[in-house]
């Protein structure tokens, strides 16, 4: 039942991002909020469902954007994956964790997206997609990383509380 | 009173009278201070209530000018949109709002309202009162997604009209549009106008798309090229046009097959 709180936050997130963080540019980049939201929640020590969520992140993002499935399918399922060992490795410095993973994560996504669309034949100049593309967005996802976590910090005790001590 | 009304009590009564004028303002000034100091917390109490209130309707009525001024922004494009509709009567159109974006920063799509139960159809040319924006994607229910003409993925055929020639425009990653595929013997302008050409069957003849910008030609290319600047503001787009009777032609079964 706990999982099922997955299904409007997703569904938040990627409305959010389609109809408002879409449009905020940063030169050509622009944040990849349901990507921050994954690591965020990915970083929750008490979160075992991260895998489900990334997964069903994949199907909406799949499915609303016009780039092969295998971008978000790899790179969330990526982002969880380097998220859960950072979550062990770094667990006393969680900013720290969540500002490499966001940086990690959006290099991951930019280059399957420029993987994906180099194999279908696109044209893209290495030198303005790296300039003009990933570098504005690494910013932009640095920017709201932390009130993201803070979010999903929150909604992770919310959904997971801890125990008692007595 | 002879002496007096013989002008010799003069100096004494302007003394005497000056003396009074004085205290009577003296009395009032004091009266004054007196009472502002006794009602003057009153009043500023009430004053601020009455501020309170006027802020709140200056606040209510801010509110209601940027709703009248959405609306006249609104009402303006759709005025144009139907007087672009009135002007192109060889087309149908369906009107449709861009309700999002691409999620990713590769891509230059737009998501609109409007799907297939409206009787959109993949394919279908989209455009604006100002020109063409690009074609129709992917069809869901009640949303499709357009595929904007400056998407690195988008190549269509265009016609320069001052110069009366063919070239292929294709968008890019950064959402600038170029010009490629133009013979070296052309003579093309800055300013020189964009329109689509209708080969290939993508995209139906004589949609405007720009102006020549800066044109790029080198001894040593096969073919010029040159920017465009597109006459749609991409970042701007709120609602758009879906020409509905336009049957896309899909010319890839025409395409020689690579040799082995």
């Amino acid at each position: 039942m706990r999982n099922l709180v997955a299904v409007p936050v997703i569904l938040l997130t990627v409305m959010l991002q389609s109809a408002v963080i879409s449009r905020v540019y940063l030169l050509s980049g622009i944040a990849d909020l349901p990507m921050v939201m994954l690591a965020a929640w990915a970083l929750q020590e008490n979160v075992d469902s991260a895998w489900h969520w990334a997964a069903a992140t994949d199907l909406l993002v799949g499915f609303i954007s016009g780039i092969s499935w295998v971008v978000p399918f790899f790179g969330y399922i990526g982002i969880v994956f380097f998220a859960r060992i950072f979550q062990r490795r770094v667990w006393q410095a969680p900013l720290l964790a969540m500002f490499s993973i966001t940086f990690l994560g959006t290099i991951i996504v930019s280059l399957l997206s420029i993987s994906t669309l180099s194999f279908a034949g696109v044209p893209l100049p290495i030198s303005d997609v790296l300039g003009l593309v990933t570098l504005p967005s690494v910013l932009l996802n640095m920017l709201i990383a932390i009130p993201v976590y803070v979010v999903m910090r929150d909604l992770a005790r919310w959904v997971y509380p801890s125990p008692e001590v007595e | 009173m002879a002496l007096a009304l013989g002008g010799y009590f003069s100096s004494a009564s302007n003394v005497f009278t000056g003396s009074l004028v004085n205290l009577q303002t003296w009395f009032s000034a004091r009266f004054v201070a007196v009472q502002d100091f006794l009602t003057s917390p009153r009043d500023i109490a009430s004053l601020r209530q009455r501020n309170i209130e006027l802020e709140g309707e200056v606040s209510e009525l801010q509110a209601q000018v940027i709703q009248l001024q959405q609306q006249v922004g609104k009402t303006q494009i759709l005025a144009a949109l139907v007087d672009f509709e009135q002007a192109n009567p060889e087309n149908r159109y369906l009107a449709a709002a861009v309700i999002g974006r691409d999620p990713s920063p590769f891509l230059h799509y737009v998501i609109i309202n409007r799907g297939s139960n409206d009787g959109i159809l993949r394919g279908m040319p989209v455009v604006t009162n100002q020109g063409l924006i690009g074609r129709v994607d992917a069809v869901i229910a009640d949303a499709a997604r357009i595929q904007l003409i400056t998407d690195p993925a988008s190549s269509v055929n265009v016609l320069l009209q001052n110069a009366e020639t063919e070239a292929s425009l294709v968008g890019s990653v950064t959402g600038d549009v170029t010009l490629q595929l133009i013979p070296q013997d052309i003579n093309i302008q800055p300013g020189d106008l964009v329109l689509t050409s209708g080969l290939g069957g993508g995209y139906p003849p004589d949609l405007i798309i720009g102006q020549v910008g800066n044109v790029r030609s080198r001894d040593f290319d096969l073919f010029q090229q040159a920017t465009v600047q597109p006459v749609v503001d991409f970042n701007r787009l709120e609602i758009v046009l879906v020409i509905v009777n336009f049957k896309p032609v899909d010319i890839s079964p025409l395409a020689p097959a690579p040799a082995p």
